[in-house]
């Protein structure tokens, strides 16, 4: 492969929580590394430079959460637009989660993922196989394999793996080699036919609610069984202050449990529902404001280790139906940074340095991927932001070929600027 | 002109006080219509209505039905079952090609919470809900007000009491919203397993015992209860239903007062309701049926843009 160009980002503020570094200076990629960081570096012969003033520089983001939906819904997305508008969110690289179809369970399937994510040439794409055969939660799926095949983790997403001794078993193979096992936290038999949280609203419209303690049941049952096995459970997209205390509990205990949340739970709430929008409609439910609360200051007290899209791209006309058959999920890669730097960084929850670490550094570590720093040598994984720039979200304007997002129409703040894979121009913003 | 209603009748939760008390106001005349020898109108001549019924529906259907021929409008029924949505045609373009055929009004009745709300907010023409999942019922609540208001002269103040299946109920969501407006103390009974958790918020007092919700009512509303709800658990079993929630003679004997007692059909006599109660002497439930038809006259009328000063001129021009 041929050596690209040198690329020099110029006077940006240069923040990495992994190594500590917040300030002012210049970063320099060569041959898909970081070759310097900080203080004022010449250009080199024939390098692109690239003004960063103004702009934040930071460790490319990692979503450890989204659906890609390629193979069998190429309608709705395929790898290549995904890793596009990964790349347009910030993201440098995206674990595709396997319910798709068919279902990522064999090595053969996570190579094709691999391949098909190599021939984007945007965020890198890194598969997730599936925990069970068919993600039908009887038998385990050869996880030996698709681990030489380039699986980073195993998840049954979209569903919960209802048999706990399934997920015992899938805990202590999953530590054979070391990954961690993602788990869509959801009882089955108290959230059947639900279609928003169980509350109020819920009552009002007539919808039938989902109760948080569908989440919260198979939250405690994983956090046990990861403490019976010593296996790295990741909760799933979190969603109540139940969970975000079960998790705590955990985690004072030395149990290898961590979770992320998504960036819709941590700034809307059911009331999106009104109107029976079915922009509002996923799963996790969108939940009550006190759930949202607790989960912005599980962010900050580090409860909640990262912060991830469940970008779930939908056919428009699947959308636009009655509130109970539309599907659920909503688009999350174009709107991540500027949503949480909205609902998060502005009103002084966080420092824009732990939103960094939630969405860059701490994936990288908990996932074991490459990237998440700017270490001199590291992967030239970058991602230049401008976080007081206002934009409106148009979804016609979105890379993704899904247009489901609650946020039409809002006016936010963050706007990516610059995204650098393997030291490569992936995404760049004029003006 | 602007319409007194807006554009849909969606719900009794969207309505102010004075809207609901002018659809009563409005009915009240238009009762008169229904007991002439010729039933008819011509208040809606030339107006063409469609009666969008995806679920079974007997009374609610001939009810609107006989409003809008009482009224003089042309009308088509189309449901689910032998209709383009057994082809797999979605509701908005069914509704859109409804409407390309230029109609004026939709009567909708859809299994979907949200459906009414769905196809009020895609098509031009008026909308009326005529039971939307376990949404809303307007016109059932409407007809439940006005024969209230027939029997106590006033709402506000009266206790009423829904006995059953609140959480599955479209007519128990538009009567909370419908009385609570207009004043009265509004109660549920039923089993737990059979009310929203939150019902509370909503405003209501909840009774666990029924003979408790007898002794404080001055009217119960008696839901029915749907023989699914048995097979899905909510309940362990009907005659048990019928021992502890039904609606009997004796307990009803033993009420300090007389209870009024509603139904919105079809009962389940035996069930929720025994016979003796549902054919004695303080039953209105065949009032409400017969107040269905003025009440649906009225928001046909309302919506499509009279005003409700002629509602007593309509009724004279024959």
């Amino acid at each position: 492969m041929s050596a690209h160009r040198d690329v020099l980002l110029k006077g940006g503020r240069l923040v990495d929580p992994s190594s500590k570094l917040d300030g002012i200076g210049d970063l320099l990629v060569r041959d898909g590394k970081i070759e310097s960081v900080g203080g004022n570096i010449a250009a080199p012969a024939d390098a692109t430079v690239i003004d960063c003033t103004g702009q934040v520089v930071a460790p490319g983001f990692i979503d450890v959460h989204c659906h890609l939906r390629e193979p069998g819904r190429e309608d709705v997305e395929t790898i290549a637009t995904g890793a596009r508008a990964a790349a347009a969110g910030g993201f440098t690289a995206v674990c595709a989660m396997p319910n798709t179809d068919p279902v990522t369970d064999n090595q053969a399937a996570v190579g094709f993922v691999l391949k098909q994510g190599k021939a984007a040439a945007a965020a890198r794409v890194y598969p997730i196989g599936a925990i069970s055969m068919g993600e039908r939660g009887e038998r385990l799926a050869e996880f030996g394999e698709m681990v030489g095949a380039g699986a980073i983790a195993v998840s049954d997403d979209g569903k919960p793996v209802v048999s706990a001794q399934l997920m015992r078993t899938a805990l202590e193979y999953a530590r054979t080699f070391g990954i961690p096992v993602a788990d869509h936290c959801e009882d089955p038999t108290l959230a059947e036919g639900g279609a928003m949280n169980e509350g109020l609203v819920s009552a009002r419209l007539g919808l039938k609610g989902i109760p948080s303690e569908a989440e919260e049941i198979m939250a405690i049952r994983d956090i046990l069984l990861a403490r019976r096995t010593g296996g790295h459970v990741h909760l799933c997209h979190m969603s109540t202050r139940g969970s975000v205390e079960l998790i705590r509990w955990g985690k004072d205990r030395n149990i290898r449990v961590t979770a992320e949340v998504c960036p819709h739970h941590l700034s809307l709430t059911e009331a999106e529902v009104e109107g029976y929008d079915t922009h509002a409609k996923m799963n996790p439910p969108l939940r009550s404001a006190d759930d949202v609360d607790a989960l912005q200051q599980a962010v900050k007290d580090g409860t909640i280790d990262v912060i991830a899209t469940d970008h779930a791209p939908h056919h428009y006309d699947e959308k636009e139906r009655e509130f109970a058959d539309a599907p659920n999920g909503i688009v999350g890669f174009e709107t991540a940074l500027a949503v949480n730097i909205t609902w998060l960084v502005k009103p002084g929850i966080i420092s824009l340095a732990t939103l960094i670490d939630k969405m860059s550094c701490a994936p990288a570590k908990l996932f074991h991927l490459p990237g998440g720093t700017l270490r001199r040598g590291g992967a030239a994984d970058v991602t230049v932001f401008d976080p007081a720039r206002e934009w409106t979200v148009e979804p016609t304007r979105f890379f993704t070929k899904g247009r489901n997002t609650p946020y039409t129409g809002r006016t936010l703040t963050g706007l990516v600027a610059c995204v650098l894979v393997d030291g490569r121009i992936v995404h760049t913003v004029k003006g | 002109m602007s319409a007194p209603l807006g554009k849909d009748l969606l719900g009794l939760e969207q309505l102010t006080a004075e809207q609901i008390n002018l659809v009563l106001d409005t009915a009240l005349p238009l009762k008169e219509i229904s007991e002439r020898t010729i039933k008819k109108v011509p208040t809606l001549r030339g107006a063409t209505i469609v009666n969008l019924f995806f679920e079974a529906s007997t009374r609610t259907r001939i009810s609107f039905e006989f409003a809008e021929k009482r009224m003089s409008a042309d009308t088509v029924n189309v449901g689910a079952a032998g209709s383009s949505v057994s082809k797999g045609e979605t509701l908005v373009d069914t509704a859109r090609n409804l409407e390309a055929m230029r109609i004026d009004m939709v009567v909708i009745r859809h299994p979907a919470s949200g459906a009414a709300q769905f196809l009020a907010e895609r098509i031009e023409s008026n909308v009326i809900n005529a039971g939307d999942g376990t949404h809303e019922h307007p016109t059932q609540g409407l007809l439940d007000l006005l024969t209230l208001r027939d029997h106590f002269g006033t709402i506000a103040g009266k206790k009423v009491c829904l006995c059953g299946d609140v959480l599955h109920s479209r007519v128990a969501r538009s009567n909370i919203w419908g009385l609570t407006k207009l004043g009265a103390e509004v109660a549920v009974c039923g089993p737990r397993s059979l009310l929203p958790n939150a019902i509370e918020e909503m405003g209501v007092k909840v009774f666990d015992r029924i003979e408790t919700a007898i002794e404080w009512a001055d009217a119960l509303n008696v839901l029915r209860l749907q023989l699914e709800r048995m097979h899905a658990g909510y309940i362990p079993s009907l005659r048990e239903y019928n021992r502890v929630f039904g609606v009997t003679r004796e307990r009803l004997d033993r009420a300090p007062r007389d209870v009024l007692i509603l139904h919105p059909g079809p009962m389940n006599r035996g069930v929720e309701i025994d016979s003796d109660v549902a054919d004695g002497p303080h039953s209105v439930i065949l009032n409400q049926v017969t107040n269905g038809v003025a009440i649906r006259m009225a928001v046909l009328y309302l919506l499509s843009g009279n005003t409700p000063q002629l509602a007593e001129a309509a009724k004279g021009i024959a």
